[in-house]
């Protein structure tokens, strides 16, 4: 024991001497964040003190930890990116970082990784900025607890909050991301796990998804956003317990997907979007247990979606429940609960003795004349509603709910 | 006025029908409080049946109402008295015992259930907002049509007619217009549509609490424009005054010609 305790003190007392702790200040010796890094070695610790360092183009090219202490302010004074990192493990933390320069020709990030392993980005504050948080190349990394708040106002001249570009097996976790283009974007980006994060009042996306595969993104909330979240060309993505809210407009929607393959999403809720879930030639898809709250459409179909399963989902008071554009379905619905549902349950075993048509005559009609929609819940389309559904003509014969649940499901 | 329209108010408050009508409310309401368990879609179920149900019954009783006061009416035309405080005051008499009879037969069962502590106060107040609108409006057309029509039948086969024309042909004919002129930008024309026909107007009023999200899905700015903003609420109800005022005015002028 004695001989153990010893050598851990050994060990401590070799690593302090090895890596350094260099501290910066207005009135420290070091008193700016670019030369404390050329007078660091590798491994060394940066503290910044509380205050407000102007300074932008700082690149970290070394295994560096800068640790800010009461949030050092870090103005950029819009002349373009601020840091930098080339190096494998880097942590940064604990900054606040302000006005990062925007360009139409060039991506200038509040803080980008570029080819590098093992960082850590965590505890930061951005703000005025035009990307944020940008991960290129990279792998292993960990994005933790950040804010983002931005000013974007239009889609041109804007950039993402949390953009990964080539990278793997990155960590987004618990991050707060408001007004800026694209809350949190990926593209080329494999194996990635985005959670417990909340996205809102971004001018495009919440989320945004292009040829990623194999991603996780759960427990996050994306509510009103300009169009909501975008799943297109990726295959693999599970999705679980998100909360997508309040994204209205014509082309806005809970989530969007677009050519998803063999993906999961379960427990999602969708609650009072235009569209809650938005699907174009999307297959193998499982959907189970979420729930579709007042949603104008709880899902829409277009086309090309094969074998996606819809099991025990909550369809609640959605003006329409399912849109399709065509008459053929290759889609399946089993034990789902239907708000609308208006069938018996005679021999009560929960499940309804006829089977619920979740496709109304109506939603094609409004699908062609958009502006029938003033005539949602007239008495007139709920009896061309009904013959439709005594005898199918314009919807698909077997799109039918089986098992339609008596009571709404609860997990 | 105030006087004749007591003694029509007291006379329907003491008759059967008021009770018929005030009970069949009540028992609607528990029952679909009773069976839905949950506020919100009750005021969802209810919205549908008022919406047909309120033009019926308000057209009806108030041709009914018209025909059956008939000897009183002419009984009182023989007094020194205006004949437009007689006519306004039976017909406030009748609107407002069926408004009283809707607006607390629906309103006690879900007072107890609860409505107070409940998100769904709003929708549900806007709910009886627009059935007395309706009961206004459909009571005077009643009235106009008796006062057309000195045949029962004739009368009685109008207001049907009338109510059947607005809650449902009217809606097959806008859609037909609507999918028939596709190719052209709609969205003023459907909005003019609505407003003409008050069946559709309160209609619209709750589908702006209850399906705006659906509604915000089609392109049109002036769709936006009325559905996003308060704008198409301030509308509607100026709308629905008029459809008030309007066969109101034309009672009083119609019973200073008629001959009796």
């Amino acid at each position: 024991m004695r001989n153990l305790f010893s050598f851990l003190t050994a060990i401590l007392m070799a690593s302090s001497t090895i890596a350094q702790t260099i501290e910066v200040c207005k009135t420290c010796p070091i008193s700016s964040i670019k030369d404390a890094i050329i007078q660091a070695k590798d491994f060394d610790t940066i503290i910044v003190k509380k205050g407000t360092y102007k300074e932008h183009d700082i690149l970290v090219n070394k295994p560096l930890t800068i640790i800010g202490e009461k949030y050092p302010v870090i103005d950029g004074e819009l002349k373009g990116e601020i840091i930098t990192i080339i190096s494998d493990n880097v942590t940064v933390d604990g900054l606040f970082i302000i006005n990062v320069g925007t360009s139409y020709t060039e991506d200038y990030a509040a803080i980008r990784v570029r080819k590098s392993k093992n960082f850590l980005i965590q505890n930061l504050v951005l703000e005025k900025l035009f990307f944020g948080i940008y991960i290129e190349k990279s792998r292993n990394g960990k994005v933790f607890h950040n804010k983002i708040i931005g000013d974007a106002v239009e889609e041109y001249n804007s950039g993402n909050g949390i953009q990964l570009w080539y990278s793997k097996n990155v960590q987004i976790e618990h991050n707060f991301v408001q007004h800026v283009r694209d809350g949190i974007y990926l593209e080329f980006s494999d194996d990635c796990l985005i959670k417990n994060n909340v996205s809102t009042l971004n001018v495009r996306y919440g989320l945004h998804f292009m040829f990623s595969n194999d991603d996780t993104y759960q427990d996050n909330t994306f509510e009103n956003n300009g169009a909501g979240v975008a799943v297109m060309f990726s295959k693999r993505i599970k999705m679980y317990n998100n909360i997508f809210k309040e994204n209205w407009g014509t082309a806005s929607y809970g989530m969007l997907l677009k050519e998803i393959n063999d993906g999961e999403i379960e427990g999602n809720t969708f609650e009072d979007n235009t569209i809650g879930i938005n699907i174009e030639g999307s297959n193998r898809i499982n959907y189970k247990q979420n729930t579709f709250i007042n949603n104008g459409w709880a899902v829409k179909v277009k086309g090309a979606c094969y074998t996606n399963k819809f099991t025990e989902n909550n369809f609640l008071y959605n003006s329409f429940d399912i849109a399709y554009n065509s008459n053929v379905n290759d889609n399946e619905f089993d034990k789902n609960y239907w708000s609308n549902y208006t069938g018996y349950d005679l021999d009560k075993n929960g499940i309804g003795d006829v089977p619920y048509r979740p496709v109304k005559l109506f939603s094609y009609i409004v699908n062609r004349t958009p502006e029938t929609i003033i005539l949602l819940r007239s008495m007139f389309i709920d009896i061309i509603d009904f013959s439709e559904k005594v005898s199918p003509v314009f919807t698909p014969d077997d799109l039918l709910d089986n098992n339609p649940q008596i009571k709404k499901l609860t997990w | 006025m105030l006087k004749i329209l007591k003694y029509s108010f007291y006379d329907l408050i003491r008759s059967r029908w008021s009770y018929v009508y005030f009970s069949f409310y009540l028992l609607l309401g528990s029952v679909l409080l009773f069976l839905n368990n949950d506020l919100s879609k009750a005021v969802i179920t209810l919205m549908n049946v008022i919406i047909v149900l309120v033009p019926l019954i308000g057209t009806i009783f108030g041709v009914m109402y018209y025909y059956n006061s008939k000897e009183f009416t002419e009984l009182l035309l023989a007094q020194p008295l205006k004949r437009s405080s007689i006519f306004l005051g039976q017909y406030l008499g009748v609107a407002i015992s069926l408004s009283m009879s809707l607006i607390l037969g629906l309103g006690i069962p879900f007072i107890f259930y609860g409505l107070f502590k409940s998100s769904a106060i709003w929708d549900f107040s806007l709910l009886l907002i627009t059935g007395t609108f309706l009961t206004l409006i459909f009571t005077a057309l009643a009235f106009n049509i008796a006062l057309s029509n000195e045949n029962k039948i004739k009368g009685f086969g109008y207001a049907i007619l009338l109510w059947l024309f607005l809650a449902i042909i009217y809606d097959g004919i806008f859609l037909m217009s609507l999918i028939l002129f596709e190719d052209y930008p709609l969205d003023k024309l459907s909005l003019v549509g609505t407003m003409l026909n008050p069946i559709d107007l309160s209609r619209t009023l709750i589908l702006l609490k209850l399906d705006i999200s659906a509604l915000l899905g089609y392109t049109g700015a002036i769709f936006k424009q009325f559905f996003g903003t308060s704008f198409g609420l301030i509308v509607s109800f100026i709308m629905l005054t008029a459809w008030v005022i309007l066969p109101v005015l034309r009672i009083v002028f119609k019973s200073k010609k008629k001959d009796f």
